[in-house]
């Protein structure tokens, strides 16, 4: 019986291991395809992308999302709609989404440029635009996340002993003091989780880039797991595919453990 | 009752000024992050011409629902509905079964190696899925079931992420319980279904959902599985139609929100329960 309840985790261990040895069986090369992969200049300019989008994004949605948690963990009018509404993205398909927004940015026909044109501000060329398409591409990877992030944040800020706030507020504590001193402290916990949770999902993102902009234009937005997706399966060559896998299984290691490190002397008991 | 009297008049003495500023942003916010949808809805009720010759509606001035009708005919749609829904409905199923048994065998059970496999657990949550795809799909591929359902699903059928999360809510029931059950003479089997499972539920519908609607909304790993129009999943196809055809916009957006109103209907429903859910259970 027992055997039979631990079939599902060997068997997923097992595959796992035939995974991570699944370096093209056909001819070894040793370390052939990394040197490929590092001379590549392709390669590195996506090694910057994704480093340069993790570095924008990820605190970008996190401080978003803890801005807008505590905004909405105070009574007011319509509380839950304006949660809601700030997490559906998180239920929708980003891939699909990204239809969406690519025809509202869209210089000619969006919606978004033909709004902003009487103020002044002109979209350019757009997508076609190399800073432009990856400013697009990291606005809808922020829009995505943020509701989703902020309901953690939610539950946070819900473990926080409101004796706390009402003694500083006796004290003569300003709001921001308060955030200072109780409120961003006692949430380190959460801040850790999310932290390593956005960043683990900015280093893989994918889905708008596919659907946006293809990596274009001249790769200006294609990150690693872009290329993984376009060296493995479009042009088929496995090695090099896995090659890069690699590093980017090496960055979110490298990142998962100094946040890991970097919290751990923050974390907070009670 | 007493800890909320402090908050109340705390509020009270908000400058009104700053509870406008609040509104205001907070508005706006949800504007802005409700936009896609909006423009979305309204542009699949549009006429194509009305939505290139008017960019600044978002409100339709014309309705029509052509396109709706169209889209079946443009794409496969009724087969990529019926994908996505069998795709991200078995796998949620069949993760959760999987999960949940090897979650009470970690949680509640002894056996040698143990400590190892939980810890194999932890280091699989943390590979990125980047890296194990290329050999799954050699491995999909050498099984020849590119294409088919059971080589969209079965790599899907149990997760480290689902055990990981299971694990740490069966932890939290009391052995005590299975303990006298086995005395009782009930079997492991009869334990794990008659008096975990039930305990767990809360776990299991939050899990559940995470499962249904990552794998639902899921774009790449269908991408990399599904070469055949006609077995794409809904993200897959659309994505694919939009990058590789002269687009009809109203078109895609009526697919777009036909993809996108099972999990909007469902979000509305269970919304409160499935952000208590992330709330309460073992995220923390």
């Amino acid at each position: 019986m027992g055997l039979f309840v631990l079939w599902p985790l060997v068997s997923s261990a097992k595959l796992s291991l035939e995974k991570s040895s699944g370096f093209g069986p056909t001819t070894f090369v040793g370390l052939g395809n990394y040197r490929a992969v590092f001379g590549d200049s392709v390669f590195r300019g996506d090694l910057e992308h994704t480093v340069v989008y993790a570095l924008v994004v990820t605190p970008t949605t996190v401080a978003l999302a803890l801005l807008f948690a505590v905004m909405l963990n105070r009574r007011m009018h319509g509380r839950g709609f304006f949660r809601a509404a700030l997490f559906m993205p998180a239920v929708l398909s980003l891939g699909v989404m990204s239809i969406a927004w690519s025809f509202l940015l869209d210089p000619t026909i969006g919606l978004l440029p033909h709004w902003f044109s009487p103020l002044g501000l002109s979209f350019g060329q757009g997508q076609a635009n190399p800073k432009i398409a990856f400013a697009y591409v990291s606005v809808v990877g922020i829009w995505k996340n943020l509701g989703f992030y902020m309901v953690m944040y939610l539950a946070g800020l819900g473990t926080i002993p409101q004796e706390l706030y009402e003694a500083s507020w006796v004290d003569g504590a300003s709001p921001w003091r308060q955030f200072r001193s109780i409120t961003w402290p006692l949430l380190s916990n959460t801040s850790a989780f999310v932290f390593i949770m956005a960043t683990i999902a900015s280093v893989q993102a994918f889905d708008q880039i596919f659907t946006m902009t293809r990596g274009g234009p001249f790769f200006s937005t294609e990150t690693l797991s872009y290329l993984i997706y376009r060296t493995g399966f479009q042009n088929f060559d496995f090695g090099y595919a896995s090659a890069v896998g690699w590093v980017l299984t090496i960055l979110v290691f490298a990142i998962s453990m100094a946040q890991q490190v970097f919290f751990r002397r923050r974390e907070v008991t009670y | 009752m007493v800890a909320s009297v402090p908050v109340r008049r705390r509020q009270a003495k908000e400058s009104l000024g700053g509870r406008i500023l609040l509104y205001a942003t907070i508005t706006f916010a949800a504007f802005v992050v409700l936009l896609p949808v909006l423009w979305m809805l309204g542009a699949s009720v549009r006429p194509e011409g009305n939505i290139l010759s008017h960019p600044g509606y978002l409100i339709p001035t014309h309705f029509t629902f052509q396109n709706f009708r169209d889209v079946w005919t443009a794409i496969p749609f009724a087969h990529e509905f019926q994908n996505t829904v069998v795709f991200a409905g078995s796998v949620t199923a069949l993760s959760l079964l999987f999960d949940s048994m090897t979650a009470y065998a970690l949680a509640q059970l002894d056996f040698p190696g143990k400590k190892v496999f939980f810890i194999m657990v932890l280091l699989f949550l943390m590979i990125p899925p980047q890296i194990t795809l290329v050999p799954i799909y050699q491995l999909v591929a050498k099984l020849g079931l590119i294409n088919t359902y059971p080589g969209l699903i079965i790599p899907r059928a149990t997760n480290a992420f689902g055990i990981f999360f299971l694990r740490q809510f069966f932890i939290g029931i009391p052995s005590d319980l299975s303990q006298a059950a086995r005395i009782d003479g009930a079997s492991e089997w009869r334990i794990y279904w008659s008096i975990i499972l039930p305990l767990a539920r809360p776990a299991m519908l939050t899990l559940g959902l995470f499962h249904f609607m990552y794998n639902w909304n899921d774009l790449l790993w269908p991408l990399v599985i599904t070469t055949d129009e006609k077995m794409a999943t809904l993200p897959a196809g659309l994505a694919q139609f939009s990058g590789t055809h002269v687009v009809q916009y109203g078109l895609l957006m009526a697919g777009a929100t036909m993809a996108m109103l099972p999990m909007l209907a469902a979000f509305l429903v269970i919304q409160r329960k499935f952000i208590q859910g992330i709330a309460t259970t073992g995220l923390k």
